[in-house]
């Protein structure tokens, strides 16, 4: 089955819902044209493969893997390297592996505290000897083992080396389409690849830009959460006070979301040339907060400024929502004056 | 250790008021602090918070954001821009677990030398109490040195 001269398509998946690989199979009849160019050659989701089938491969044997995940544990970590060597394209395929994404919150707060919520102290637990995972385990039978669980969750590119990029909480399926006939082009025709490192399927303006609501001066003087208003149909929401990361998220989706009345999320990541979307939305929503002009006195003009800032739920869960691993300070400080990640 | 911790402030200074005070402060000869490294921009309002984080994660202990009192901008409103930035990115640092004593912010005009001379001053005492911030090696435990270990361990095999 793999002998042939086909190119041979991986697709694994770390710290993950899994969704990815649905949008992988959710391009419609197209699939079959992928499965015409290309042999599967590792595909936990869809197909029976083992990891010792893989390390048989030779190096470089595998000609595009699509990774989808963050890097959250040592089986993780594991399986990155082994299927970097064994393939000649590393893609990060979907926001967890190009930027930590959903998994990634977790650096807001400690491994240990994670632990604590998921095995401890959870009203819905049943476990009166607070049990933790450890990686080993003797029991009669000999000694059992699971990977490690990390402090901090990591971006794929944190980890091995990565050719593309294809950002996307999941990637969009016309643009997963459009990356695959690049690659297949490259392929079967010799067409030119885009440069090493590039991010694909994308758009180079900002998630405002392909949205159609209508846009008009914007100064907001308190914030909701999505459940506390209905917004007006075809009115820009962050002008309605309601969050959407439009302005510091890169294009590409079509604006899906804020067509459909929620702001948007922000999982496309940051803006060619920006290293940190949170910082860049934390500008844009300050540049639109309407509190404060240069009449008021010091702390007058704090106050007023807070006053509307303090309506933002979890704003360092909002504006990293998806960008936390490859933000430029990637975690919390844990022993700081608040290292739960909570809004103070 | 004996020796006393200095930490290193980063200051974004604003060209028409701050920047102009650290000058005055200098040719005022007013003794400060050594532990400000000055940045000298056209307006606060320039700062972009990735400047402020870059700062913290590449090794400052505290960043001093400082510029003109409001209503005296020289963009009018430039300041205000950044109050509302500064507001926000302290609730944002606080749940990153940076102590607001690491990123401040100051107005003080061109005649205020001194304003800023003490400001400094007061900032180093509290960074010293707080102790280094280290972002790569104490909160990503990137060790620095951790290269350089291992370089020696093969060393020594060999």
């Amino acid at each position: 089955m793999t002998n042939s001269e086909k190119p041979k398509l991986a697709m694994y998946w770390s710290a993950s819902c899994g969704g990815c690989e649905i949008s992988v199979l959710n391009i419609h009849e197209k699939i079959l044209t992928v499965d015409e160019v290309f042999d599967v050659a590792f595909f936990p989701c869809i197909a029976d493969f083992k990891v010792k089938d893989v390390e048989a491969y030779p190096d470089d044997h595998i000609t595009v893997c699509l990774w989808n995940g963050a890097i959250r544990n040592s089986e993780g970590e594991e399986m990155a390297h082994l299927l970097r060597k064994k393939s000649q394209f590393m893609v990060a395929f979907g926001s967890c592996a190009y930027e930590g994404c959903i998994p990634a919150l977790s650096n807001l707060t400690s491994k240990e505290a994670t632990f604590d919520t998921v095995y401890k102290n959870n009203p819905t637990l049943d476990n009166p000897k607070g049990f933790i995972p450890t990686t080993s385990v003797q029991v009669p039978e000999g000694e059992l083992t699971i990977p490690e669980f990390y402090n901090t969750v990591k971006s794929l590119d944190q980890v091995v080396d990565v050719d593309y990029y294809l950002p996307g909480c999941p990637p969009e399926p016309h643009q997963i389409w459009a990356v695959l006939q690049v690659i297949v082009g490259a392929l079967l025709e010799g067409a030119p690849l885009p440069p090493k490192g590039s991010i694909v399927g994308v758009t180079n303006v900002a998630v405002c830009e392909e949205c159609d609501l209508k846009k008009d001066e914007k100064t907001i003087t308190r914030f909701y959460r999505p459940y506390e208003i209905v917004p007006e149909a075809s009115v820009c929401l962050l002008e309605q006070g309601l969050m959407c990361m439009g302005p510091a998220t890169r294009g590409g989706c079509g604006a899906l979301c804020p067509e459909v009345g929620i702001g948007c999320r922000g999982c496309y990541g940051p803006m060619p040339g920006v290293e940190d979307q949170g910082g860049k939305m934390l500008s844009a929503i300050a540049s639109v907060i309407g509190a404060g002009d240069e009449t008021m006195e010091d702390d007058e003009l704090e106050r007023e400024i807070q006053a509307v800032v303090d309506t933002i739920a979890d704003p360092a869960g909002t504006f990293y929502r998806f960008s936390m691993a490859h933000s430029l300070l990637q975690r919390a400080k844990v022993n700081g004056s608040n290292g739960k990640g909570e809004a103070a | 250790m004996t020796e006393q911790f200095e930490p290193v402030i980063v200051g974004f200074l604003c060209n028409w008021c701050s920047y102009r005070a650290a000058d005055l402060a200098g040719t005022a000869r007013i003794k400060y602090a050594p532990n400000l490294r000055s940045i000298r921009t056209m307006c606060t309002g320039r700062v972009d918070p990735q400047f402020i984080l870059k700062a913290l994660r590449d090794g400052a202990d505290g960043v001093l954001v400082a510029g003109c009192h409001p209503g005296e901008c020289h963009y009018v409103n430039g300041n205000i821009k950044a109050t509302r930035r500064f507001v926000l990115l302290r609730k944002v640092l606080n749940q990153l677990g940076v102590e607001d004593e690491r990123v401040q912010l100051l107005w003080a005009s061109a005649s205020e030398g001194i304003r800023l001379a003490e400001k400094v001053d007061e900032m180093t005492e509290a960074l010293r109490a707080l102790g280094p911030l280290n972002w790569e090696e104490k909160v990503l435990h990137r060790n620095n040195g951790h290269e350089a270990a291992e370089a020696i361990a093969v060393l020594e095999e060999v």
